[in-house]
């Protein structure tokens, strides 16, 4: 039966077989396959942000709801996400050739104190892929790599991120600092983090508790529309 | 078309397994079914990764005032269960009218929910964020601070429970190539030690180096538990 599901030939799927089998590969994190899959999707003609869009953002779509449900893991996602990646690899520099919609910008580092980053990393690969562009300030950020970033990067989005207890309590002290400075309104602020949730996120001012990196991309999505209305109609 | 693999090979979330009151004091009862011992008139509900430490400081103590009862410790890796399997334990212990209940966990990555459960159902616990501050004193821990900001801390459970709490369950065994998406910002696998044991040092040292981290030894005891135990 294994080697039965062993012979397929990727090339010798139809478009919409492909595809689908791309899913499953990006479930399984198979890196090889889904680089072959965007190589011979790219020779069949396919824009870049298709084949970014249908096959791999939605492949790690579905990844993001098992993980949510807990079928998958931490492990398994983090293949998926390296299988993603070797996939935006290539059609990256195509994409910035051929241009495709741009969401918003995003800025998101790992507070201080915190070196934890899969989340974070995740987070970012996933806005990417669904257009956004985005500054990753990596882990142990202080407030002023924050502020400096929002100052010269101004971005639509900021993005948080904590893994310990004992550190998500700092991003209170960079959302103090940005009401502070007359800033906070200009910016979308989104965390998370494994012990953080909602109540946590509302306590400190933020605009949304983000569970898994699922949720940030359509939260992110949801405040970008709301932002573009608020302007139509100002 | 066959489809290979994928999501339709998965199976639902596997509920979480309850303590086995029966059940010998080994490790891997300790990690998955949790212990009941003693019948003392105060209720200590406790991870199981303490169960050894808490009796042995007990036994120092000469008390048998206690009824511990352990949950899993495999609840480590999923601390968002581990508020929902306590309160259960403490509505039981209400029930059965223990003089006290008191909770052994720090926070343990539950967020402040373990706290806000504490409050709503009138218990204590534990001070300290979780088992490696308590074990090395919450005060020595906090004024470390940032300097530990890259340390990876194991106790003598953890040590000889290695595996099965991070080497399978990150799939190491199976994908070693994630190992750096794992550990690649720590610098230093922090050996926080309650017992003299020179074959779970070695053990420790083997798996900094599977870990390509540096090793340090911090002969703990059983620091603010034993304090802790010993008021109540």
């Amino acid at each position: 039966m294994a080697d039965e599901e062993d012979d397929i030939i990727l090339s010798e799927l139809d478009d919409e077989e492909l595809v689908l089998q791309m899913h499953d590969d990006l479930y399984d994190g198979l890196k090889e396959e889904i680089t072959e899959a965007v190589n011979i999707l790219l020779e069949r003609g396919w824009q870049p942000y298709d084949i970014l869009t249908k096959a791999l953002v939605e492949g790690m779509r579905i990844v993001g709801i098992d993980f949510r449900d807990g079928i998958l893991f931490v492990p398994e996602v983090l293949l998926a996400a390296n299988s993603m990646k070797a996939g935006m690899a290539i059609l990256k520099p195509l994409l910035a050739e051929t241009g495709a919609p741009r969401l918003g910008k995003m800025v998101i580092g790992t507070v201080k104190g915190d070196i934890h980053d899969i989340g974070k990393n995740l987070v970012s690969m996933m806005m990417e892929g669904a257009g956004f562009e985005v500054l990753d300030l990596g882990i142990n950020n202080p407030v002023e790599n924050y502020i400096e970033a929002l100052e010269s990067e101004e971005p639509d989005i900021l993005g948080m991120s904590a893994l310990l207890t004992t550190t998500m309590p700092y991003m209170k002290v960079v959302i103090d600092t940005m009401v502070e400075k007359g800033m906070r309104d200009d910016y979308v602020v989104l965390v998370g983090g494994a012990p953080l949730n909602e109540e946590f996120g509302k306590a400190i001012g933020a605009d949304a508790y983000c569970r898994d990196a699922a949720v940030a991309v359509e939260t992110a999505k949801e405040f970008m529309a709301r932002r573009h209305n608020q302007m139509a109609t100002a | 078309m066959r489809r290979r693999g994928g999501r339709a090979g998965r199976s639902a979330p596997r509920p979480l397994m309850i303590p086995d009151p029966a059940g010998p004091l080994g490790d891997a009862a300790l990690r998955e079914t949790g212990i009941e011992i003693g019948a003392g008139k105060v209720l200590l509900l406790a991870c199981g990764a303490l169960a050894r430490e808490i009796l042995a400081v007990n036994t120092a103590n000469g008390a048998d005032h206690f009824t511990l009862r352990c949950l899993p410790a495999i609840l480590h890796n999923h601390p968002d269960r581990i508020v929902d399997a306590l309160r259960p334990m403490i509505a039981r212990g209400q029930a059965e009218g223990f003089a006290q209940i008191f909770i052994l966990y720090g926070d343990c990555g539950t967020g402040g929910q373990l706290d806000a459960l504490c409050q709503e159902t009138g218990v204590d616990r534990i001070a300290g964020p979780h088992c490696y501050s308590f074990f090395e004193g919450n005060q020595t821990f906090a004024a470390r601070g940032d300097d530990d900001m890259r340390a990876f801390y194991l106790t003598d459970f953890l040590v000889r429970q290695f595996d099965a709490f991070f080497w399978r369950p990150m799939a190491l065994d199976r994908h070693p190539e994630l190992r750096d998406s794992y550990f690649g910002h720590y610098e230093t696998l922090v050996y926080m030690a309650q017992t003299e044991d020179a074959a779970l040092s070695d053990k420790a040292v083997q798996i900094a180096e599977r870990l390509a981290l540096k090793f340090e030894r911090r002969a703990t005891g059983y620091g603010d538990l034993a304090n802790t135990l010993a008021r109540l």
